[in-house]
């Protein structure tokens, strides 16, 4: 296993880090080169200034993944062998899925506790339906999604308008939803749903032509490129600054470099993984939500003063009842997709673990708890460091207790870098 | 300072507002014409935030009647002053500190292209405007929370020029600065005046009146308590004015000229 490949199984999203890192190495080398040189400048500085103004983003979280790889890689060479880190890719899934939802709620200042009831839930309701009730698994499906979406509506206005607190009402979330679940599940300890349908296919089915993984890795870093290159166009148009052709083939190079690696990495196994592929289309999908939509811009308002956002005229209930709706929704996503993972669905379904790991894998991806700063990347970055915990201490074989010591203290890490950088930035907002 | 034979842009005329057991505003006139900065100054209590509100639609008045260009009009939402173009900028500078300068601008009215944000669009027009009202800011791309009191404090007053509002009230915009973060604010202050726009100032600082405001207004708990001009009066008069130690017979004949 090769150096490239470790930093391989890595997808698009740490490119910015990954970026970083390049940019610095690239900074010593890059004397000769004019025109990458001033890039690679510009991105040391802007790191630079990023670390002083508290707004190191993702750079954090990548470099302590790194860490966690090689520590358990040195311990366990199975460890970044491909069959663990496809399995991996899998597991982390069904949990990114929720931890995706609950970024949402946090973007806008508060907390959803209910989200692995929900997913519970939402997985029950497809599992009665389709097996119980002999439904087919496409209306059954969307009836569970519909089902966490209901439930987040409810959260939402028990928060917007009647003003209980979001950490009570999905507190209550919490113990009513799973209450339900266990309701209707009536007698059945365990539904097994069918492991060559609809919902199974999601996470056991693999692009096994090598074509699909490579074909996904150049269509996403041309589509970067595309947008990048159009969007700098425009803005040299309309006279404001735009990124230069250097820094735009950079950041391609970069992405290109890690989803052709992981894609390489992936068909060693058994190729692309559809879920995966889901995965990150809802990732790319619901960052452009978030950045590029006057809704994003909204959700970020929120949690970056709500008293500014109401005098601009938002419907601050609309937008925090869409929160949650949100949160629900993608709860629910993510218990389908964990029930998939296992083919079943039991009454304990919902661990305790589910909510902590889907809250802790935001903050660990670098969304912050006190709102308006995140992306939906950090979904992705906070579950893979949380995953690789979880799989690094099974591959070694020692206990389970292990595993929650190591995560509750990347999660404080991760939670004093939040709090830490929140400091620094209001220090250097009082210059 | 010269008079057109143009209706005031904004008259009010016998407003009063009450909460509670608290009489806010009691029979309260205010004129403001295109061009002129009136200062609003008072005690603390003496009803100059209410009287903003009330202009400014949030707390609409109990009574009174309130003239724009010298129709009467009811202010009753701040959707209606926004309407009829006043924009307010509040103490508390409503800003969103983890948005950039752009975004913080066109909150809540974001320019769209094919139903996704035009930042490119929203970014020029930002430029645009910074460059129109001579502001200086480092970069309209770094979050407000990393600006300076009075950099944030402009960003707010562009924010309400977006607009194109023919009245700005601001509340205390000065208050928290320093003394070069003050000077930059003042100057944007004329630079609103120069393009004739009307500009209702509180201010505590009676430094800053004199140096900016073209007419003082005085309420003394909740009642108009002098109108002066600025060039005419000393600041002793004006103190004395808001203390309530001056003579009252003096006031009364300086507020009749002033409403001449």
């Amino acid at each position: 296993m090769n150096r490239t490949r470790i930093t391989s199984g890595e997808s698009g999203p740490a490119r910015k880090a990954e970026a970083a890192e390049a940019d610095q190495r690239g900074a010593r080398t890059a004397a000769a080169r004019r025109a990458p040189a001033h890039a690679v400048g510009r991105g040391v500085e802007l790191l630079k200034r990023r670390y002083h103004s508290g707004e190191l983003g993702s750079v954090p979280v990548v470099l302590g993944l790194f860490l966690i790889w090689a520590v358990f890689q040195t311990v366990n060479s199975h460890f970044l062998s491909p069959r663990n880190l496809s399995n991996l890719s899998v597991d982390i899934v069904g949990t990114g899925m929720i931890a995706v939802g609950v970024i949402f709620v946090l973007l806008v200042g508060e907390i959803d506790l209910s989200v692995a009831s929900v997913s519970g839930l939402a997985a029950a309701t497809f599992a009665v339906l389709s097996v119980n009730q002999g439904m087919p698994e496409l209306p059954a499906l969307v009836l569970a999604v519909l089902c966490g979406t209901a439930v987040g509506a409810v959260h939402g206005f028990f928060f917007a308008k009647v003003g209980v607190h979001s950490f009570v009402v999905t507190l209550a979330g919490l113990l009513g939803w799973y209450g339900l679940m266990l309701y209707i599940m009536g007698t059945y300890g365990t539904i097994n749903i069918d492991d060559r349908g609809l919902v199974a296919k999601l996470t056991n089915f693999y692009f096994n032509d090598i074509a699909a993984a490579y074909g996904f890795a150049a269509l996403g870093a041309a589509g970067y490129f595309l947008a990048s290159w159009l969007g700098a166009r425009r803005r040299h148009r309309a006279g404001v600054p735009y990124r230069s052709p250097a820094e735009i083939g950079l950041r391609t190079g970069v992405l290109a470099v890690v989803g052709f690696a992981a894609a390489a990495l992936l068909n060693q196994f058994q190729g692309l993984p559809l879920a995966l592929l889901i995965f990150l289309v809802v990732l790319v999908g619901l960052d452009y939500v978030l950045r590029r939509t006057a809704y994003g811009r909204m959700i970020f308002a929120l949690g970056g003063g709500v008293e500014a956002a109401r005098r601009a005229g938002l419907s601050v209930a609309l937008v925090r009842i869409s929160a949650f709706m949100m949160s629900g929704t993608m709860a629910a996503i993510g218990g389908i997709f964990l029930a998939s993972r296992i083919s079943s669905v039991s009454q304990t379904s919902v661990s305790n673990y589910l909510l902590m790991n889907a809250i802790a894998a935001a903050v660990i991806g670098g969304t912050s708890l006190f709102g308006g700063r995140g992306s939906t990347w950090s979904a992705l970055l906070g579950v893979l460091v949380i995953q690789s915990i979880a799989s690094g201490v099974a591959l070694m074989g020692i206990q389970a207790a292990v595993q929650f010591m190591i995560t509750g203290g990347v999660l404080l890490i991760a939670v004093v870098i939040d709090s830490l950088s929140r400091k620094a930035q209001k220090a250097h907002g009082r210059v | 300072m010269t008079y057109t034979s143009a209706p005031p842009l904004l008259a009010l005329r016998g407003v009063f507002k009450r909460f509670g057991a608290v009489q806010a505003l009691a029979d309260v006139d205010l004129e403001i014409r295109a061009g002129q900065v009136i200062a609003l100054v008072g005690d603390n209590g003496a009803g100059k935030s209410t009287l903003i509100k009330v202009i400014a639609g949030v707390d609409p008045a109990d009574e009174g009647v309130i003239e724009w260009k010298g129709h009467s009009v009811q202010i009753n939402r701040p959707h209606d002053a926004q309407h009829l173009g006043i924009a307010t900028v509040y103490q508390d500078l409503a800003l969103c500190d983890n948005l950039d300068v752009v975004g913080n601008l066109f909150l809540g009215r974001e320019v769209r292209r094919f139903g996704v944000l035009n930042e490119v669009e929203m970014e020029r027009r930002t430029l645009e405007l910074l460059n129109t009202l001579s502001i200086s800011i480092p970069a309209v791309r770094r979050p407000v929370a990393s600006l300076s009191g009075g950099q944030r404090q402009t960003v707010a007053i562009s924010r309400s020029m977006l607009g194109e509002p023919r009245l700005v009230l601001l509340d205390e915009p000065t208050a928290a600065l320093g003394i070069e973060q003050t000077a930059q604010v003042l100057d944007l202050v004329e630079r609103l005046r120069d393009r004739g726009l009307g500009v209702l100032l509180i201010s505590h600082n009676l430094g800053d009146v004199k140096a900016v405001a073209d007419w003082v207004a005085v309420l003394r708990l909740g009642r108009n308590n002098g109108f002066f001009d600025v060039t005419t009066t000393s600041q002793e008069q004006i103190v004395s004015s808001i203390t309530g130690a001056s003579d009252n017979a003096v006031t009364r004949r300086t507020v009749r000229e002033g409403e001449l």
